[in-house]
Formats: structure tokens, C-alpha cells, sequence
């Protein structure tokens, strides 16, 4: 017998978590003697109602589904995969030199080849913690979280050594040929007379995220492979009985989830900054997991969570913008959304189970 | 007239919707040994908790020695005088026998003289109740037996005399086991009180002086030990007659289709488990193989399963297994016609958060049959799971329900079933009945027989000598990595197949 109905675990208990954090949040806005109702009001306006806040929150949400998705993927197979942030910077790499030294005729040709050239280099950049976790037993924690290290200055030193035009001053590559550009949604969505999104960096990229989501869900529930790299996850013992092969699915877990972290980068390199830049990740790789374990590892659970996230960006960045709240405290909102929804979930989740058990002795 | 030594009066409690113990009430007199029997899940083990602090019961009043006493946690037991040996022994391996009997006993910050004092104490149990244990032997070098009774001399230290043993016998050989009654016996005279809990019925009739019987949370029944028997026992525990014995014609063996030649398996430790074993399997034939848990059986069903390295050489069907390397897994085991059913279905027979439908395809889910196109084909696999589950029995029967919420034996139907449909030329089956209650261990048993009258292979390995004998045509006897001896088990008795399970051979002996 479950604990508790299924739509409470992957509905209530989130919800619950996402109002307490609001709450202390509430009650830290109050302490430095702001009003916390105006400032969410700000936050909901600036990233909600108006479509170029949609813009900036969809565009946010993007990155955030990609390195959530990865995550998600690696947790099924019970890793915890927290390189993100690394192999998205790969990705970036993967885009640039696809954007730079393929000629594309048009966009949706290059959107192509720029995803297989970021997922390559990120699931390259999981490939070595993998094999390291699979045959000698390195923790992947351990390994993804140094790689994050290596990835940064080996994009520093691909930047400025390598890419960096002749004379520039910025650690950056070339700007990409005007083929490359990817629609963005005001392009999309606009009308002569009505412009949406504007200013706003949404892009087409915000499609392959959802299809990611789609693809990632087929992938987990409705394939051979899937169903070994949920057997793996829940007993390794078990998979070995079932002629699973530990190293086989620790790899291939692993370079999916490097794969899917990669493709954060056409979002921000070849949707945003149609260049390589340096830290274009901006942390993404580790709200993927925070928006992992709140999405409950579920494709669609990370969308929302991604959402979520994105709006909390969005709106952190408005309050920067508008009030007197610096932008320190943003990043304290974001933590405690994150405690609450990822770390401090049993303490939602024991109570509330108690309540059910308790509810349903009531009709027995 | 004495007050009973501990008495209990109306127990109930409920995990959320499920009862586990309703209204029980039982008696127990000083000097004697309570056996408590019943099924898994009929709530012994929730019964022995609340005696022992671990649980609170909703309702009921629990006395000992006359006294009404709240039991509210494992300290407030012992100090009752209350005594308990669990099934997986809790003792810190790298102790020795004197620094774990002080553990959680001992007085004031230095250990110096609580173990003077310990070992004084000790030697003083031992005269007593011929409970003889190294004082000073690490508890990882000693034999299980012996870790026992340090679990035993751990609640005497303790100044208990009301002592719980639970399925004390589980992990002992025939002989240890011997020895364990005769200290419970001993025990008894010097005025202890023990209860037993167990669901083997043979020991409840061989030292009990009264038993009660549990099922679904209910006390059935409790008799005086020497007005009843195994048959009436047993129809208690499961509410309806139960044929004990398995019903089977003589095997008619036919060609050889597993052999075994000089296994050896060393594990990652770099100990040798398996030591050059040899052993062939026909068709239509049941070869048991009984021993002692630990001694290279579960590595033998590893090796022959695919997922465990080791030399030698294994035909099956006349052609060569590989054994390490590229071809040696479960999947190419299964190729070959080998069906495993494992023994231990919780780690790995089952994924235990997977539904029972996924579970029915586990192992096999790579079988064309079940795909369609690039994905599987889980309608498919649904319909037909609901199909075995219906004739398995398996209760209840909701494919979609999560294996973890079956019990044991409908655990276990799910594995044998899964295992069976795949008509194999050879099943392996460890513990086919470990945690089973006793209604299923009929059901499965029958089947077994009625897989081998197909004139298939079946290696058997138990640690449960009843099963081996009843089912197996020939038997085996492994210790230490070696095999000891064949027997017919027509002509072997407990006695001969327990001294070659602890190593002596009729020839050495």
C-alpha cells in the first residue's frame, strides 16, 4: 500500500514546499524593511505579465529544462550527475565551432548541427567521469564536480588562446555568420502591428527543450533502454541478475545526461549571444538539479519546475532593477526555494503522510 | 499459584489501515518455552517488538511477573528483564565477544573494569548454562552458532529472564541447532522463560511446552504443545488442511544436461568460495543441493546465472558456457535455456519499485517479443502479466501494483512464474521458499515437481534439509566450497546429510 496517493507526492508536497519558502522569503524581505507583497507583485509582473517578461522567464526556462533533464536522466540510474555546469560549457564549445567552421545555409540546418555538436562535446565531457565510476569505481560526484574546474579553464584557455578574433579585447569568440541566427520569439510571434517579446531573448530553442522533454520521457518509460537504467537504478544487484551491464548503462545514463546538459549552450551561444562568451552557463548547471529533484525527475515535473526557476530569475532580476533589494537576496529567495524543495523535502513529506495514513484509518 | 512471568492482555495495533496484532492475549508461565507460530505477515514480529519497546501498541495492557509495566522503549525492557536475540544478530564484527557484551552496559567512562568485570560475570554464565565463547575471539572469526549464543550471553548479562529468540535457527546448522535447544533446555531448567518465535513446526514440537498460533494479526489458537501436531499446527497458520509433504513420482532422468567440471570461484576479497565442485544435471531429475547459508552455494547459482566469475568448465546441453568475460551474463544464460530463479528475490529476482507487470517481463525484457518497434511493448507485457498472475495465483492480482507491496510468497509466485513461462531446459532455484508462507510453499513446490515431470532440469539449492529431502531425487551436500558427498535421499537421513553439512564425512568421521 502507498503511503500516500500518487498526486499528493508529485503535486502537494512541491506546492507546500514552494509556499513555506515564499514565506520565509516573505519574512526576510520584511526584516531588511521592504514590503514583501509589492516586491512579489514586481516579480510577477515583471516576469509574467507582460510578454517580454515571458520572454526573459521562457528563455531561462530553457537552459533550466536542458540541465534539469540531465540530471533527471543520471538520477534514474541513481547518479548524481552534478557536472552539468561543465559539460554545458562543452556544449557552448560544440555550438561555436559548429556555427564557425560549418557553413550553414540556414538556421534550422545549423540548429541541427549545432545540438549534435553540443551534445557530442558535453556527453565527451561525462564520457571520462562515466568510465571512471564504471570500471574503478570513482564517485561520479566527485569526478563531474572537478571536471566543472577543468571545463572552466579549458574554455578560458580556448577562448582567449584560440577563438578570440585577432585584436579583440574580450574573451570571446567571433561573432556567428548571420545564417546561424536563430528566430527568437518576437520574430515568431509578432505581428506587424502587435510586437510580442520584445527585447526578449526566447528562442526557437525553447521548442527542442520541450521536445527534449518528450524524448526524455519516451526514453525512461517506454524503451528497452529506459527500463534498464530504471532497473540499474533501483538494484544494481538486481540488473546484474537481469544480464544488465553496470558498466554499459553507467556509460550510456551518463553520456545522455552530458548530452542533454550540452545542449543548454544553443540556447545561450546560438540563440542569445550568437558568440561564444566566457561563464555563459551562469550556474544553470546546478539549478538543473535543484530542478531535477523538485520535478521528481520526471520530464514533465521539470518542465514546470523550470518554469518556475526561470520566473524566479526573471523576477529576481526585476526586483535588482526596481527596488532597493539587492540582488544578494535574490539569490538567498532562490537558495530557500531550493532547500525547501529539494533538500528539506522529507520534512514536508513526513507529516503529510502521516495526515493520509491518519485520513484513510478515518474511512476503514 | 506463580503469576505468570509475562502476560499480555488485549494487544492491538495498526500500521495505517493494516492490523497487525488484534486482541492478543497470551500467558506465559516462569520455567517454561512459549513457541509463537505463524505465517509471515501474521504479525509475530510486531507482537515481539511491542514486548520489547520498539513499538507502542494502541490498545492493551502488557504484565510482567504480575506487575503492569509500560514497555516504551528497549532500555524500559531490559530493565523488565527482558531479553531478545533478532534474527540478524546486532553485533559489532570487529569486537570482541567481551566488548560486545558491555556494549551499551557498561558502567562509568572506563572500560577497564567493566570488562573485568564482564569477563568474571561471563565466565560464570558459562558454568551454568554450558554457554562456552571465547571471551576475548573477535565475533568475525567465530562460526554463526557462536555469535548467537553471544547474543544470548548479551541479554543474560543483562540480567534477563524472560528471553524472545527470533527464528533463531534460520542460519544454524541441523547440529548448532542441536546445541541451541540444549542451552534453551538448560536455560529452562534454571527457571528461564523463552519465548520462540519461528515458523518451523518441527521445533515447536520438539522444545515447546505450550504454543500459540498466529494468523492475519489474530491469535488463532494457543495449545498445550504435547496435546497437538504438525498437521493441526499447520492448519491453524493457515486457516485450511495443508499437505506438509510433497507429492511426487520417482524422477525418470534422462540425458545429462547440465555438467559442472572443477569450478572454482574466488571472490573479490581474494577468498575462494567455490573449490573445484563437480556435479552433472539431467533431465527430468531434481539434484538438491543442502548446506549451511555461506558455504559457495549462492556463488555456485551466481556462476551458473551469468553474473559471478569463476574457472572450469560448464556445458549445457553439451555445448561449453563461457565463464568470464564478453559471454558470460545473464542474458546469454537465458539464451542458453537456463532459468534462475535467485535467492534472494528482494535484491535481485525482483525490482522491488517496479510494477509486478514490469517485473514479469525482468530479465527477459529484451525478448523481441516484447517490443514494438523502438519501444517496448508494454500493453502487451500488461495483458499478459495479468494472465500469469491469474494462473499463479498471485494475490492480489493487480499487475500494476508495485512488486514491494506483495508479501513473500506472492513475491516469490511472481518470480517463479516469470521463470517457469519460459519453459527453460534448466531452472535454478535458490531458496524457492525463504519467507513463503506455508500455503504457497505447497503451490510452489508443485510446481517444481510438475516442471520436472516435463522432463526439465532443476538444481535446488536450500538451506531448509526439510525441502532438500522432500524434493530433491538426488542430493548434494556442500560445505566450504567443496561438495561432500551425493546421497539418494531414499536412503540418507537428517542426521548423515547434517554431518556432511558441517564438514565431516562418513569416511573421516
Amino acid at each position: 500500500m502507498e503511503k500516500m496517493p500518487h498526486w499528493a507526492d508529485i503535486v502537494l508536497i512541491p506546492l507546500i514546499s514552494l509556499v513555506l519558502s515564499a514565506l520565509l522569503s516573505a519574512l526576510v524581505i520584511l526584516a531588511i524593511g521592504e514590503n514583501p507583497w509589492t516586491a512579489f507583485k514586481l516579480m510577477v509582473d515583471g516576469a509574467l505579465m507582460r510578454s517580454s517578461g515571458w520572454g526573459y522567464t521562457l528563455y531561462y526556462a530553457t537552459n533550466f529544462i536542458f540541465t534539469g533533464l540531465a540530471v533527471s536522466v543520471a538520477f534514474h540510474a541513481r547518479m548524481f550527475n552534478i557536472g552539468g555546469e561543465g559539460q554545458a560549457m562543452l556544449g557552448g564549445l560544440g555550438v561555436a565551432l559548429a556555427c564557425l567552421y560549418i557553413p550553414w545555409p540556414h538556421w534550422s540546418l545549423a540548429i541541427l548541427g549545432a545540438s549534435a555538436g553540443a551534445a557530442i562535446f558535453g556527453a565527451f565531457w561525462a564520457l571520462i567521469p562515466a568510465y571512471l565510476q564504471a570500471k574503478r569505481g570513482s564517485h561520479v560526484v566527485i569526478t563531474t564536480i572537478m571536471f566543472n574546474f577543468i571545463a572552466a579553464a579549458l574554455l578560458n584557455y580556448v577562448l582567449v588562446s584560440l577563438l578570440r578574433p585577432r585584436g579583440s579585447m574580450d574573451p570571446a569568440s567571433a561573432k556567428f555568420p548571420e545564417a546561424t541566427h536563430l528566430p527568437t520569439f518576437r520574430d515568431m510571434f509578432s505581428t506587424a502591428d502587435n510586437i510580442l517579446f520584445r527585447g526578449a531573448p526566447a528562442n526557437v530553442s525553447f521548442f527542442i527543450a520541450l521536445a527534449a522533454c518528450v524524448l526524455v520521457w519516451f526514453l525512461i518509460w517506454r524503451t528497452k533502454l529506459g527500463y534498464e537504467i530504471r532497473a540499474f537504478g533501483h538494484s544494481e544487484s538486481g540488473a546484474k541478475y537481469a544480464g544488465i551491464s553496470p558498466v554499459r548503462i553507467t556509460v550510456i545514463s551518463m553520456l545522455i545526461s552530458g548530452a542533454l546538459a550540452g545542449m543548454m549552450a544553443i540556447n545561450t551561444t546560438m540563440g542569445e549571444s550568437e558568440r561564444l562568451v566566457l561563464n555563459f552557463t551562469e550556474g544553470a548547471g546546478f539549478i538543473g538539479i535543484a530542478v531535477a529533484l523538485m520535478g521528481r525527475s520526471h520530464p514533465f515535473g521539470v518542465f514546470l519546475a523550470a518554469i518556475l526557476f526561470g520566473f524566479l530569475y526573471q523576477g529576481g532580476a526585476e526586483l535588482a532593477l526596481w527596488t532597493d533589494i539587492p540582488r544578494e537576496l535574490i539569490v538567498v529567495i532562490q537558495a530557500l526555494v531550493i532547500l525547501f524543495t529539494g533538500a528539506l523535502d522529507n520534512m514536508v513529506r513526513m507529516p503529510l503522510e502521516k495526515m493520509f495514513l491518519a485520513l484513510r484509518k478515518g474511512d476503514a | 499459584m506463580t503469576a505468570p512471568a509475562i502476560e499480555l492482555k488485549g494487544i492491538s495495533k495498526a500500521f495505517g489501515p493494516v492490523q497487525a496484532n488484534k486482541d492478543i492475549s497470551i500467558s506465559v508461565m516462569p520455567g517454561t518455552i512459549h513457541g509463537i507460530i505463524g505465517e509471515n505477515g501474521a504479525g509475530k514480529s510486531t507482537l515481539m517488538s511491542i514486548l520489547y519497546g520498539f513499538y507502542k501498541a494502541d490498545k492493551g495492557e502488557i504484565f510482567i511477573k504480575g506487575q503492569k509495566t509500560q514497555i516504551p522503549d528497549s532500555q524500559a525492557a531490559i530493565a523488565a528483564g527482558i531479553g531478545m536475540v533478532f534474527q540478524h544478530f546486532k553485533l559489532v564484527e570487529n569486537f570482541t565477544v567481551l566488548e560486545n557484551i558491555i556494549l551499551g552496559a557498561e558502567d562509568g567512562g572506563l572500560l577497564r573494569p567493566s570488562l573485568a568485570k564482564a569477563r568474571k560475570e561471563l565466565a560464570h554464565l558459562a558454568k551454568e548454562y554450558e554457554l562456552n565463547v571465547d571471551p576475548d575471539a573477535m565475533i568475525e572469526n567465530l562460526s554463526v552458532g557462536h555469535q548467537q549464543r553471544v547474543e544470548i550471553l548479551k541479554a543474560l548479562y543483562r540480567q534477563a529472564d524472560i528471553l524472545i529468540l527470533d527464528e533463531p535457527t534460520g542460519v544454524l546448522t541441523p547440529a548448532e541447532a542441536d546445541q541451541l535447544f540444549r542451552i534453551l533446555d538448560r536455560l529452562r531448567e534454571e527457571g528461564k522463560t523463552i519465548i520462540l518465535i519461528t515458523h518451523k513446526l518441527r521445533e515447536i514440537m520438539d522444545i515447546t511446552d505450550s504454543v500459540s498460533v498466529m494468523r492475519r494479526g489474530q491469535m488463532t489458537d494457543t495449545v498445550k504443545t504435547s496435546e497437538t501436531s504438525p498437521e493441526h499446527l499447520a492448519e491453524l497458520m493457515v486457516g485450511r488442511k495443508v499437505l506438509l509433504r510433497v507429492d511426487k513420482k520417482p524422477a525418470t532422468p534422462g540425458d545429462t544436461v547440465l555438467e559442472v567440471r572443477n569450478l572454482r570461484v574466488t571472490d573479490d576479497k581474494g577468498v575462494e568460495r567455490v573449490k573445484g565442485i563437480d556435479l552433472t544435471v539431467r533431465r527430468g531429475e531434481i539434484l538438491g543441493i543442502a548446506g549451511v547459508a555461506g558455504n559457495g552455494q549462492s556463488e555456485l547459482l551466481e556462476v551458473l546465472g551469468g553474473y559471478m566469475n569463476a574457472t572450469g568448465d560448464i556445458t549445457m546441453n553439451g555445448a561449453t558456457l563461457p565463464l568470464i568475460g564478453k559471454g558470460a551474463h545473464g542474458k546469454s544464460r537465458r539464451a542458453a535455456g537456463i532459468a534462475h530463479v535467485p535467492e534472494d528475490r528482494q535484491r535481485e529476482g525482483l525490482i522491488m519499485e517496479y510494477a509486478a507487470w514490469e517485473n514479469s517481463v525482468f530479465g527477459y525484457h529484451h525478448d523481441p517479443a516484447y517490443q514494438n518497434g523502438l519501444l517496448m511493448d508494454n500493453a502487451g507485457i500488461l495483458a499478459k502479466a495479468q494472465e500469469q498472475m491469474d494462473r499463479f495465483d498471485v494475490r492480489p492480482p493487480h499487475p500494476r501494483l508495485a512488486a514491494k507491496n506483495f508479501s513473500g510468497g506472492n513475491q516469490q509466485k511472481i518470480v517463479v512464474a516469470r521463470e517457469i513461462e519460459r519453459n527453460p531446459d534448466l531452472l535454478l532455484i535458490g531458496q524457492p521458499t525463504r519467507g513463503v508462507d506455508i500455503g504457497a510453499i505447497e503451490f510452489i513446490h508443485q510446481q517444481i515437481v510438475n516442471l520436472r515431470d516435463q522432463g526439465k532440469a532443476i538444481l535446488l539449492v536450500s538451506v531448509e534439509l526439510d525441502e532438500i529431502m522432500s524434493l530433491s531425487d538426488r542430493i548434494a551436500v556442500m560445505f566450504d566450497g567443496q561438495i561432500m558427498g551425493e546421497r539418494d535421499p531414499a536412503q540418507t537421513d537428517e542426521k548423515e546429510l547434517g554431518l556432511l553439512m558441517a564438514g565431516m564425512n562418513g569416511e573421516a568421521a
